[in-house]
């Protein structure tokens, strides 16, 4: 495997957790000191922004174009909130970060809060990631005692108080408006937008929304510079590194930091080790289960998020599933239609009838009951879902199904035929 | 188990509401509160809760009902979560589930005559480079095999 340059996990061992001590002898908190002492706000989301830094939760966003959005200059109460919620079934990276160095995030969120000038930050933590939320409290009381955090920062004038939510269960919190709602204590379900939380987030006031992985790479494009980071992609349009996680069938599923850019095979075949039990690979989801599959015909794909687009998938979250030649492609999409299916919150008709119509649609091929028609209706529900939910869950959920129905109708057909699951 | 929640946390949470802005933003720490002391929580959960954050108990009982880690009907003394998300089921979740269902006796949602365990399918647990997975309680147990499971069983009985 290549030497590949290590930015957020450089601290990373097998079973440790860096704390304060070990994060400041490899650097940390240099590039708050930096930020704070020597460049303005503006300066820094400027920074940010010719970095080519796009958002790490999976919807690829620019992050400098997002806080673009921000009034950060308005006075009153504004919020800076941490999504790390991950429950998109393949994504599982920062908590790799959160067990390994928490404070990786927490110089992230106090430099980000100070680009934004906001005096009060959430981090929103699934319930699943309690050792990862008592990480982070223990990383925001080492950073208090340090002065990094709490009153008069560095001499700044400037003041933070960061909160940690636990929250209780349900992907749609990793919504960034029913995350609001679920910080505010009321009924978790998606907000309209507009107005962006960036005009009216938590409690109505401005609020941007950031991944963990994002707010990390923050203080890291402030100390080296927004060229340096942008040049640690493998690709021209692309910047800097990822957390990628590996599962399904390949060799090593583990999480790893790898350039933006890499080729789909270096990440299956060398990173990953390839299939395991020597067998082929058939297909992937390249950034987490909305994702739609690639194939051997994309595996000298560069991995960012512009290349997968135009591929007809997404960068997505970069979790990698792999799926080896005797995984049939019905059952795994049947697999990830009842996860969307189940954590619909119902609110929409597309998402809370659409999704289990389609559920019951591949239920019957799957099970060696379904018809030709059937294969047709899945393509109706499609056309009538994409574009017309509330939110993103419903339109997630067609990743996967627009690439059975793109890569794979010759399965599904098969399954018809035959009268039964041909991989059974 | 039949404490709803201990005087110095209930003086905590109303002290804490008294002082906060928003008092309704401490709604799901005070019913995980509730159902650590509890297992559970049960309509009087429900109605502490709200007299704590000054609101009607419908405004508790729409988030609580959301959640599905807040149990608003009695649960084993432990709960087992498992995971039938994709990296898990292409790693032989399956097994995992039947193995668990055979060996506890019950089926999914189900809690064991001894009041030991219950079993819940769960969505992704973030463990995805250690699939197949299950949660007991928040304890993870990572790359599951049926002998695996036994042994965590076997530990996490009390």
């Amino acid at each position: 495997m290549n030497d590949y340059p290590q930015i957020l996990f450089k601290n990373r061992r097998p079973g440790e957790t860096v704390f304060l001590d070990g994060f400041r002898q490899t650097g940390g908190y240099q590039g708050l000191e930096k930020a704070i002492r020597a460049m303005t706000p503006l300066e820094v989301r400027e920074t940010v922004k010719r970095s080519g830094l796009r958002g790490r939760g999976g919807a690829g966003f620019s992050t400098g174009l997002k806080w673009s959005f921000f009034p950060a200059d308005q006075p009153g109460d504004k919020y800076l909130v941490c999504n790390c919620d991950e429950m998109e079934p393949g994504t599982y990276k920062d908590r790799q970060l959160l067990m390994a160095d928490p404070h990786q995030l927490i110089e992230g969120v106090i430099l980000s809060a100070w680009a934004l000038q906001v005096s009060e930050a959430y981090i929103f933590i699934r319930y699943a990631y309690e050792q990862e939320a008592r990480n982070l409290e223990r990383a925001i009381a080492e950073a208090k005692d340090a002065g990094y955090l709490g009153t008069d920062i560095l001499d700044s004038g400037w003041s933070l108080r960061i909160h940690v939510h636990r929250s209780a269960g349900r992907y749609i919190l990793g919504e960034e408006t029913a995350q609001l709602n679920g910080i505010e204590g009321v009924r978790p379900n998606p907000r309209s937008k507009p107005p962006f939380p960036a005009v009216k987030g938590l409690w109505g006031r401005p609020t941007t929304v950031n991944n963990v992985e994002t707010l990390a790479d923050v203080p890291h494009i402030i100390t080296g510079g927004a060229e340096w980071f942008k040049n640690l992609a493998r690709n021209g349009d692309g910047a800097g590194t990822k957390l990628f996680g590996l599962s399904g069938h390949m060799e090593r599923t583990e999480c790893f930091e790898l350039p933006v850019g890499i080729p789909l095979r270096e990440v299956i075949f060398d990173v990953g080790g390839g299939i395991r039990g020597g067998r082929e690979f058939k297909a992937c989801l390249p950034g987490g289960a909305s994702t739609p599959y690639l194939t051997r015909e994309h595996l000298d794909v560069a991995m960012d998020f512009d290349t997968l687009e135009a591929v007809g998938s997404r960068f997505g979250t970069a979790g990698v599933t792999a799926f080896d030649n005797d995984t049939c492609m019905v059952a795994v999409t049947l697999n990830l239609i009842r996860f969307f299916a189940r954590e619909s919150c119902g609110w929409c008709t597309p998402c809370r009838d659409g999704l289990s119509f389609i559920q019951w649609l591949l239920e019957e091929i799957e099970a060696g009951r379904g018809n030709m028609e059937q294969i047709e209706m899945l393509k109706h529900q499609r056309r009538n879902i994409t574009g017309r939910s509330f939110c993103a869950l419903a339109e997630g959920a067609m990743g996967p199904l627009d690439g059975l129905l793109r890569l794979f109708e010759d399965e599904l057909e098969d399954h018809v035929r035959k009268g039964r699951c041909p991989f059974q | 188990m039949n404490e709803l929640l201990p005087q110095p946390e209930h003086d905590h949470f109303r002290a804490k509401a008294a002082a906060s802005e928003h008092p309704r933003e401490l709604i799901i720490d005070l019913l995980r509160a509730i159902q650590e002391h509890h297992g559970w929580v049960p309509d009087e959960g429900v109605e502490l809760t709200a007299e704590i954050l000054g609101l009607s108990p419908l405004q508790v009982e729409e988030i609580a009902t959301f959640y599905d880690k807040i149990f608003r009907r009695p649960v084993g003394r432990k709960v087992i979560h498992y995971c039938d998300s994709i990296c898990c089921w292409a790693t032989g979740g399956e097994q995992v589930a039947a193995h668990l269902q055979q060996k506890l006796g019950i089926g999914p949602g189900e809690t064991t005559a001894d009041g030991a365990f219950t079993l819940l399918p769960s969505c992704c647990l973030g463990a995805c480079g250690d699939a197949p997975a299950m949660m007991i309680e928040l304890k993870l147990y990572g790359r599951l095999t049926p002998e695996k499971i036994d042994a965590a069983l076997e530990k996490e009985k009390d």
